[in-house]
């Protein structure tokens, strides 16, 4: 029994084929554990080692340089108080300890009954709205204390379920159309343009080597006519050069 | 200066609130650039983006035709966007990416068309929930409407896009730790040269590494042409630009305008734009492109938006984030905040950067706590120096990435804007603002 469910595991395997190399898939990976328990288990770590070709102590190591991923558990609703330069500057820190008060915790803190974990977080790119908080990374823009108590009745009440869903859950939206191009597909495409691209230059050089042959030959008018109607043929047969390079690659076009 | 009103660039449908739509997208002009750079060769719809002289949008401002010159004719194995938007004050690529997904990915597909890709992955900061649902939904949107994958608009070009979620690191900016997340690492920067990853880039590949706001441009820049878009702004800086405006102002906001034709002033102030100081209070001094650039004060407001123009002051017009302090602003307390925010970010593997930004903000926050000493601003200048030698800006560099060489801006800044007023502080043992 994998402790990744189903569902998880068949999202996590998609995931990695997305990538030329799976170790590309580790952070996603580590978000997907995270929409399914809340938090990035040691179970999840080793099967997520597992699915990328790392060990468990790999992933542990690149989840921790990361702030979103939480090595250890948190509230269902990571609450995130921004106090950088532009809401400082609108009162952020005074938000703060407001919002340390009510959720009767401090930074880094769960609150007693267990729901909201306070960050103190740095800029959240939503300065225009400063301060601002982010409840699971979803935003809420000129917050005031009363406000934020409005939105924590909100959130306890389930008013807000549809907009804010648990801690971990980051993209609700799938991925549909993209699986069309898989890894070989994507490889395949790249050697077809390059072929393209080596045909075309081709072309351009041999081209370029009949106008030159055409230039020299251009005194001698009898000279002159040979070259141009040997450069036609050229361009004849790099024209069908490229057909058939792009029949050849047709195969890998019509793969999906 | 006369604010002007260019043509909406990047910021067109956001008057509607179902912008993110692709019914919306179709009913005005979506998808119509990239049909047309299909119908061109790749080297056309290059030269076009070339003609514009695009300056990259992330920072750096490199501009976006050299960047790919390097690689042209392609085909280049990897593009990726870089979402990952986490400069304080910097909020422009989420409105993007929330509110124009589909604008976000025609201009990537015509970004991948020029170079010849057929990988491309859109790193989005992992922050931004709604923002990397919009983009995926709008992904399964395009796909099926035959704007991304197989054959595109029956053009034989084919693309994959994948968006790629971060998860919580400032540093993943920086477009070698960017491509090391990637990979599924810690974002670590890696070491120069190569200065580009368009040699080494992902899995060792060569790579373009764009902004968000850097391709929603290109749309527009080929449905109007390369030249309509140069036409727009004065020297090196063409086009519009997305500024994002915050602090102490009655209107925080993305402000799309002509480059170099609008002035700090003219932003902070038209009523149109950011309304002036909240509560009619004096400035004191503004961050100008993102807090990894220096301050400047009430005397640099006639400064045009401008590349050059407000590199000439010492500064940058960086992620064109500008943060507005008034007259209560305790500089001191700005500069802590600031400066604790790249140490919580250092990715820790050069000296300089990692204990530097610790020892800065230890002594800044004991000079704001009441516990300064006289020495202790001398103490912040030489820590500076240690970081950035001169501590000039464009800084000298002794780390791998910026990030550790932006840290004495805000410090530096405070120091020779304010120094009486950080004295005071230090013999006061307390804060003169309260
Ligand atoms: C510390 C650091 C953070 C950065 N953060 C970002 C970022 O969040 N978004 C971004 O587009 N560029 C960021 N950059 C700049 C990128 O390294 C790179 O120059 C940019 O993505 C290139 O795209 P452009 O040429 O279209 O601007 C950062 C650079 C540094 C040094
Ligand atoms: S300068 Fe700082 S953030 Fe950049 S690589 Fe060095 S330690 Fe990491
Ligand atoms: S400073 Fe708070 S969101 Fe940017």
């Amino acid at each position: 029994m994998s402790h990744l469910s189903d569902d998880t595991m068949d999202r996590a395997r998609q995931l990695v084929e997305l990538y030329p190399h799976p170790r590309s898939a580790l952070v996603p990976l580590c978000h997907l554990a995270q929409e399914q328990d809340g938090w990035l288990t040691p179970e999840a770590i080793a099967e997520i080692a597992e699915l990328v070709g790392v060990s468990p102590a790999e992933v542990h190591g690149t989840a921790s340089f990361y702030d979103m991923l939480h090595t250890e558990p948190v509230g269902r609703y990571v609450v995130a108080v921004c106090t950088n330069i532009a809401c400082m500057l609108r009162g952020a820190y005074e938000l703060l300890e407001h919002v340390e008060q009510r959720l009767g915790t401090g930074v880094g803190g769960t609150s007693p009954d267990g729901l909201f974990t306070v960050e103190d977080a740095e800029c959240l790119a939503d300065c225009g709205r400063a301060p601002c908080v982010a409840v699971n990374h979803r935003f809420f823009g000129d917050v005031t204390a009363q406000r934020f108590d409005a939105l924590v009745d909100d959130l306890v009440a389930g008013r807000l379920d549809d907009e804010v869903p648990p801690h971990g859950t980051l993209i609700r939206v799938r991925r549909h159309g993209g699986l069309r191009v898989g890894a070989d597909q994507v490889a395949a495409e790249r050697r077809a343009m390059a072929e393209r691209a080596a045909a075309a230059k081709a072309a351009e050089a041999a081209e370029a080597e009949a106008e030159a042959a055409a230039a020299k030959d251009a005194a001698a008018e009898e000279a002159a006519k040979d070259a141009a109607a040997a450069a036609d043929g050229a361009d004849e047969a790099h024209g069908a050069d490229e057909a058939d390079e792009a029949d050849d690659v047709r195969p890998a076009d019509g793969g999906s | 200066m006369a604010i002007t009103e260019p043509p909406k660039i990047v910021t067109s449908r956001l008057a509607h609130d179902d912008s993110h739509t692709l019914e919306r997208f179709l009913a005005t002009g979506g998808y119509e650039g990239l049909r047309k750079a299909l119908a061109m060769t790749p080297a056309e719809v290059a030269a076009e983006v070339d003609a514009a002289s695009l300056l990259g949008r992330g920072g750096a401002g490199f501009p976006a035709g050299r960047k790919w010159s390097m690689v042209r004719p392609g085909p280049l194995p990897y593009l990726v966007v870089n979402g990952d938007e986490s400069e304080p004050a910097t909020f422009k690529d989420h409105l993007l990416v929330e509110r124009d997904p589909h604008q976000l990915i025609e201009g990537v597909v015509i970004a991948a068309y020029a170079l010849q890709v057929a990988q491309v992955f859109v790193y989005i900061r992992g922050e931004l929930a709604l923002g990397l649902e919009r983009v995926q939904g709008a992904l399964n949107e395009a796909y099926e409407h035959g704007a991304v994958g197989r054959d595109i608009f029956g053009s034989g070009f084919s693309v994959d896009i994948v968006v790629h979620p971060g998860a919580g690191a400032y540093i993943c900016g920086e477009e070698t730790a960017l491509i090391e997340s990637l990979e599924g690492k810690r974002g670590f920067p890696r070491i120069k040269p190569p200065y580009f990853p368009a040699a080494i880039g992902l899995y060792g590949e060569p790579t373009v590494v764009n902004n968000v706001e850097t391709m929603s441009n290109l749309p527009w820049i080929v449905a109007h042409g390369g030249a309509a878009f140069a036409a727009l702004g004065e020297g090196r800086s063409t086009g519009t630009r997305l500024f994002a405006l915050a602090g102490h102002v009655r209107n925080p906001g993305v402000y799309e305008l002509e480059m170099v034709k609008t002035t700090f002033r003219d932003l902070i102030y038209a009523p149109v734009l950011g309304g002036g100081i909240l509560h009619g209070h004096e400035l004191k001094a503004f961050v100008p492109g993102g807090v990894s650039a220096p301050w400047l004060g009430p005397e640099h407001l006639d400064v045009p938006l401008g590349q050059d123009e407000v590199a000439a002051c010492g500064t940058m017009l960086g992620s064109g984030s500008i943060v507005v302090m008034d007259h209560t602003t305790c500089a001191l307390r700005a500069a802590w905040r600031i400066t604790r925010f790249f140490w919580r970010e250092s990715c820790g593997q050069c000296t300089p950067c990692r204990e530097g930004s610790g020892w800065l903000e230890k002594i800044l926050w004991r000079i704001e706590s009441g516990a300064g000493r006289e020495e202790d601003l001398d103490l912040l200048m030489d820590a500076c120096d240690n970081i950035a030698p001169g501590v000039s800006w464009p800084p000298q560099q002794t780390t791998i990435c910026v990030l550790g060489p932006s840290i004495p801006s805000s410090i530096a800044s405070g120091i020779r804007m304010f120094r009486d007023e950080l004295l005071l502080h230090v013999k006061e043992g307390a804060c003169p603002h309260g």
